[in-house]
């Protein structure tokens, strides 16, 4: 029963940590606060539903789906960090949270309010060990989610792009002096992000066969729960936040019942803010501008 | 005055004192993603008030302004030992703390709603905008409104001036959350229906909008930002998605062609 509610959060704390790893790049790197994030989130998921209903090969339309997230990320970065340099800090946090309204409206309109369950086209295979039961195409989400931010990490240390987004995350105008190409470098920002939490979103579709046009609101704040546990722009903290909150999430179910979760969820995070905000994995506290 | 018509000047009503809860803090250089949950401890103790004891609803909302500003001015010692965006992260979590404490309280009818049967009209509603109006207008061409715009500024320059910098950061943060609790006790009072699942965290980054739409350069960007954001959405036609399309479009394009907001300041000192 204990292990099984440990399975079960962990497969569910793998969507929260690749939403908190998009929210995390954009804290980290242009600490902007991207609550376009839901919307992305959504569009992947409802798309992987629409998809599929239209007998469209579940590879093919997974990789659609994410392909939207990087494309949309691109798009609200035209509408916001674009327009950051010249204008107050708070901006970017309107015309993000204006995609959000647009692409949930959008969607509303295309397919409707109602929640939408997905057809998933493959045999739900589980292993049991003990009285323990493992989903195996959860485990692969889980999976994808862990290489996914083990290949990020590799493209922040290792690659050119890399080096410029630590730099930005340093500070941009000194990069800018610097001659990393600012204006090429921080669309990546937006487009892995997209990518990150268009993957959550498949992986959400999927695994739990159900899709609506709201469906990011409410994952997508414990996504920034996640990203605040785990450690404000550090990928792997996202990771590990991820995992615990959604392993707080499904122990508060089981044992105080369905509507005590935000309490816990978010009590964590507040007594995480107030004893060590830097997060688990966080190092000394950076001042901040917003 | 149409039924219609005196509700959308009620919530714009509201709507407006909330932008001002939300921006006494901006000002201070707060952002404060937590003003649902003040409005929702406004709204519910101010009906808890009213149907229990059968306080006048009046009264019962000037109770919820006080009940409101204790509870802000207690989680301020907390709240501004964190800054900048770790400030804005606590509050939201206080917001769904706040929310999911109410949802699971049974006494006010937990998830499942709570009536509030004594009314407030429109004419007492719109009085008490006014006069937050008025009162926030008056504060701003004061030795004291100003302070807090010279605390967000420069905090360090702030404090060797002699301002009381974490007085004023608290200050702030606790008279937004006394004019929260006002709304949410009208808002309660007018609509005499309340549902805490409304009064989560995109509740209030909503109200955080009116401000930055409006701008926070000056004392009438969140009157401002609050009526667009309610009557424009009524004034467009169709069915209520695409109104929001359009809203969502427009909200886009004033940010884009007008960052700092919609009013720009023309001197804090002017007058």
């Amino acid at each position: 029963m204990l292990e099984q509610q440990l399975v079960n959060g962990l497969m569910l704390g793998s969507v929260y940590a690749l939403i908190a790893v998009a929210f995390t790049l954009a804290i980290g790197v242009l600490n902007f606060l991207n609550f376009s994030i839901p919307g992305l989130f959504m569009v992947a998921g409802m798309l992987t539903w629409y998809l599929l209903r239209a007998h469209i090969a579940w590879p093919i339309a997974a990789l659609l789906a994410i392909g939207s997230g990087g494309l949309l990320g691109l798009l609200v970065e035209r509408f916001t960090y674009r327009l950051m340099a010249r204008s107050a800090h708070f901006v970017p946090l309107v015309t993000s949270m204006a995609f959000l309204i647009l692409l949930e409206n959008l969607v509303l309109i295309a397919w409707g309010s109602d929640l939408q369950r997905v057809q998933v086209p493959f045999e739900t295979v589980s292993w049991r060990v003990g009285p323990t039961v493992i989903a195996v195409p959860q485990l692969i989400g889980l999976a994808c989610a862990v290489l996914a931010v083990a290949c990020l990490d590799i493209l922040l240390k290792k690659t050119r792009v890399g080096r410029g987004l630590r730099t930005i995350a340093e500070d941009a105008e000194t990069a800018a002096l610097l001659g990393v190409p600012v204006a090429r470098v921080v669309p990546v920002v937006f487009v892995v992000g997209g990518l990150f939490t268009a993957l959550g979103g498949v992986l959400f579709a999927l695994n739990y066969q159900q899709a609506s046009p709201f469906m990011g609101e409410e994952i997508a704040l414990k996504g920034i729960a996640a990203m605040v546990v785990g450690g404000m722009g550090n990928i792997w903290g996202a990771i590990l936040g991820g995992l615990l909150i959604g392993i707080v999430e499904t122990f508060s179910i089981t044992w105080f019942g369905a509507r005590t979760v935000d309490i816990g969820v978010y009590g964590l995070l507040l007594a995480i803010l107030f004893v060590r905000p830097t997060g688990i994995l966080g190092g000394a506290l950076r001042e901040q501008r917003m | 005055m149409s039924g219609y018509l005196e509700s959308v000047l009620v919530l714009l009503a509201i709507n407006t004192i909330l932008a001002y809860a939300a921006f006494l803090p901006m000002v201070a250089g707060q952002l404060n993603l937590g003003v649902a949950a003040f409005v929702a401890i406004g709204a519910y103790s101010a009906g808890y008030l009213s149907q229990t004891y059968g306080l006048h609803p009046v009264l019962a909302a000037l109770a919820a302004i006080f009940i409101c500003a204790f509870l802000g001015w207690l989680v301020a010692f907390p709240i501004l030992r964190t800054r900048g965006i770790y400030l804005a992260l606590a509050t939201f979590a206080l917001n769904q703390v706040v929310q999911g404490t109410i949802l699971n309280l049974n006494v006010v009818g937990g998830a499942s709603g709570y009536p509030v049967p004594a009314h407030i009209g429109f004419p007492v509603v719109a009085t008490f905008a006014v006069l937050v109006v008025v009162a926030m207008v008056a504060l701003f061409h004061t030795r004291f409104g100003i302070s807090f715009i010279a605390v967000s500024d420069d905090e360090r320059a702030a404090d060797l001036m002699g301002l009381s910098v974490r007085g004023l950061q608290s200050a702030a943060f606790t008279a937004g959350a006394a004019l929260a609790g006002l709304g949410g006790a009208l808002y309660a009072h007018h609509f005499n229906y309340i549902e805490a699942q409304n009064y989560g965290v995109l509740f209030s980054i909503y109200v955080v909008l009116y401000v930055l739409l409006g701008g926070t350069q000056t004392v009438y960007g969140p009157l401002l930002g609050a009526a667009v954001f309610t009557l424009l959405p009524e004034l467009l036609r169709g069915s209520a998605a695409w109104r929001y399309v359009i809203f969502a479009c427009l909200i886009i394009a004033i940010m884009s062609l007008r960052p700092q907001g919609v009013l720009l300041r023309k001197s804090w000192f002017s007058s």
